[in-house]
């Protein structure tokens, strides 16, 4: 918060990085914002409930998006969203219990003539099929297996 | 070593990267230094070419008559590629498009139908220049509008010239440019503001993330621009939380126009001065919409305001008079003040000026970004530079407008496209977005789909939006699910016109046409899964068993 002024603008940015730093917004994070901007807590808050960007519990060290926009509907990314969901054994909105994944569907990444697209971490995945969604996770398992 | 000047492009566009496209860039570089052929062959990276669905694209000599246009180019290509440039070498003809229907290899960029039919304006560098590199965007004329302008014109001339030019917004509504920059910059007050909106929330539209990536300085200019005109030394464009490369490329772009002058507190001095900051959006569908754009930038809740309210153009922004445009809107301004606004208006149709972009996607051959002259026939947009439905498949519908929109079906085809024609069939231009349906598609899943995303996306503060959609989203689902009712056809309508009537802003007021419209043109399709409890199409799940076999379709993703 060093670089910043304090002032109203500056809330949605601020919750942007503070979610980068720490992955989620914690309420003690939260209540530190609404001091520095000097604005109700409950209002930081309301914001942070509004975007769909914001999350309130922590996300995967892994977190994987699997994109709902037309195209990939259409393209059958719900059963790449059930695919997901077996695979890493949690439902769309959560985090595992050991934190390694958190599964989130999201509106389009602008990639529709790929579809359908899965993202893990910053990576974007092409034309997915329920085998490839195998594929695709088993590097990051790996990843996972070896920091434990 | 190599007698002629090669110039290669390699695309960096979002699509083309998730292909691998970097390490093939690197490759490719390495390859050069390693033959050391780094006089005969320049190598560059450019945005997207808008076939993202053919990538990793290489193109060799774009700009001459006899470019090569390599396709789906692996690491494993790269020696072959460069091998091809010294004496005796040969095209590498098995990276050569093949046209869909007769699998024809096209090797010439320029005859490929899906770039020979359209007339990119907007799109002009996109895939030409290296998005990061300002003096590639000099070396095309770059930067001279802005020069005019500030040199060779007052703001009341301009402002002329861009409501002569015709030119109405691209982000949706179509409302003409000319007359929202003369409102601004009639209002009173020295403290204005200058917005770009690049929240693009229509899932299945890409275009403004595209033009961002691939030439993000026209859309600077194009704001700097608008800032002299209306009177405003500050701008602000609100990117999409999903659109992390066009964020990164616009910051280089900024900080380059600062270097060099065209940003800034004297600009050229011309002793003008106006900056531009990034506003990362932080995803809410509704903060596309002007009034809660603008209190997303101040750091509250996107909720637009209830009508009657003040214009954004007089209180907009921090109540300050400001103009708000979208990024294919901005970026066609630099043009419109180079070569004037009747060279502008010489395309489109007598109500709609210039071209209209599109994201063509779902189930046609050639997926991409596409750029024609208003009233061009959906026809040829699909037919000849989509190359129509692959796989032997019967067209069914196409879907402009996204959740705003609706779906259009074959005996339209003929129906020339521009913004009133589309509203005139129950659709919209909306952001673009063009959707291919083919006869695998359900209509009523199809209208499921959008009312879902509108009910989730609605900002809740009027009942006929916040409660509405989520009723007609509840009937749709019941229909899917077998579970439909004979009178639910008629509540469908009722419902869809009594939230498209009272609610608060456009999101309600447009969000029941994706039913409206699958109901006046495929009536035929609710009335099986709910008389028959078939699903025509095989892709309600719960109606499956009546119907063709899904497992044959599920690896359908593999093409
Ligand atoms: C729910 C909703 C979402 C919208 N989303 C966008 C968007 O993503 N991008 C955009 O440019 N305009 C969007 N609009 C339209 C804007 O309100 C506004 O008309 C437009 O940005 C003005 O720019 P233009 O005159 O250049 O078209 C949206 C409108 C509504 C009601
Ligand atoms: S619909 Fe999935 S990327 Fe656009």
């Amino acid at each position: 918060m060093d670089r910043r002024k304090g002032e109203r603008k500056e809330l949605i940015s601020l919750l942007q990085e503070t979610q980068t730093e720490l992955g989620y917004l914690p309420k003690g994070a939260m209540q530190e914002i609404a001091c520095f901007l000097g604005i109700k807590a409950v209002e930081v808050w309301g914001v942070a409930t509004f975007y769909n960007q914001f999350r309130l519990v922590p996300l995967g060290k892994h977190p994987v998006k699997v994109c709902m926009g037309t195209a990939c509907h259409l393209a059958r990314g719900r059963l790449i969203l059930e695919a997901l969901e077996r695979e890493l054994d949690i439902k769309v909105g959560e985090t595992a219990e050991d934190g390694n994944f958190s599964l989130e569907r999201v509106a389009c990444i602008g990639c529709c003539m790929l579809a359908p697209v899965v993202v893990i971490g910053d990576r974007i995945h092409p034309k997915m099929t329920p085998f490839k969604v195998e594929e695709a996770l088993i590097p990051y398992k790996i990843l996972t297996k070896q920091a434990s | 070593m190599i007698k002629k000047q090669y110039s290669l492009t390699v695309c960096q566009g979002t699509g083309c990267i998730s292909g691998g496209a970097e390490d093939i860039f690197s490759s490719l570089e390495d390859e050069i230094d390693r033959l050391n052929l780094g006089e005969g062959i320049r190598i560059k990276r450019t945005g997207c070419h808008g076939f993202c669905q053919r990538g990793p694209l290489v193109v060799v000599d774009p700009e001459t008559s006899s470019g090569l246009f390599y396709s789906k180019v692996a690491p494993g290509d790269v020696s072959d590629i460069i091998q091809s440039f010294l004496p005796g070498g040969k095209p590498v003809e098995r990276l050569f498009y093949r046209d869909p229907a007769s699998s024809k290899p096209i090797p010439n960029y320029h005859d490929i139908p899906f770039y020979r039919k359209q007339e990119r304006i907007v799109l002009r560098n996109c895939g030409h220049i290296d998005p990061e590199d300002i003096d590639d965007y000099l070396a095309t004329g770059g930067y001279q509008a802005l020069r005019k302008a500030l040199f060779e014109m007052t703001p009341e001339q301009i402002i002329a010239e861009v409501k002569q030019s015709g030119l109405r917004g691209l982000g949706g509504a179509g409302f003409p440019a000319g007359r929202k920059w003369e409102a601004t910059f009639r209002a009173g007050g020295n403290e204005k503001y200058v917005i770009c909106n690049a929240d693009e929330g229509d899932p299945g539209a890409f275009q403004d993330r595209s033009v961002l990536e691939a030439d993000p300085h026209s859309v600077l200019e194009g704001m700097v621009i608008a800032g002299y005109a209306v009177g405003a030394r500050r701008g602000f464009i609100y990117v999409r939380a999903e659109y992390p490369l066009a964020v990164k490329r616009l910051r280089i772009a900024i900080t380059q126009a600062r270097d060099k002058g065209f940003l800034g507190r004297d600009i050229l001095g011309s002793g003008f001065g106006f900056d531009i900051e990034i506003f990362r959006g932080a995803g809410a569908f509704v903060c596309g919409e002007s009034t809660a754009l603008v209190l997303s930038i101040e750091g509250k809740r996107g909720m637009p305001k209830p009508l009657p309210r003040p214009r954004t153009a007089e209180v907009g922004l921090w109540g300050k008079p400001t103009l708000l445009n979208n990024v294919k809107t901005f970026a066609n301004i630099p043009l419109i003040i180079v070569r004037g606004s009747e060279w502008f208006a010489s395309r489109g149709t007598e109500t709609s000026k210039g071209t209209a972009i599109f994201s063509l996607t779902g189930k046609v051959a050639n997926c991409g970004l596409i750029e024609v002259p208003m009233g061009t026939r959906l026809r040829e947009i699909i037919f000849d530079i989509g190359g129509g439905v692959p796989g032997g498949k019967a067209f069914k519908a196409v879907q402009t407008g996204g959740p705003s929109g609706g779906c259009i079906p074959a005996s339209l085809l003929d129906m020339p496209v521009d913004f009133d024609s589309l509203t005139a069939a129950g659709s919209m231009m909306g952001s673009g977005g063009m959707v291919v349906m083919d006869e695998d598609t359900c209509m009523v899943d199809v209208a499921r789909y959008f009312l879902d995303f509108t009910q989730r996306e609605s900002c809740g503060q009027c009942i006929p939006c916040r409660v509405g959609t989520k009723q007609m989203f509840s009937v749709l689902d019941d229909i899917t699910t077998g579970q439909g009712r004979p009178e639910d056809i008629d509540l469908l309508l009722e419902l869809g016109e009594s939230v498209a009537g009272t609610s608060l802003c456009a999101l309600g007021q447009t969000a029941p046409n994706p039913v409206l419209t699958t109901i006046r043109y495929f009536r035929d399709e609710y009335e099986a899964h709910i008389h028959e409890k078939r699903c025509p199409a095989g892709v309600c799940q719960a109606l499956v068993s009546k119907t063709p076999s899904l497992s044959k379709r599920e690896g359908e993703g593999d093409k």
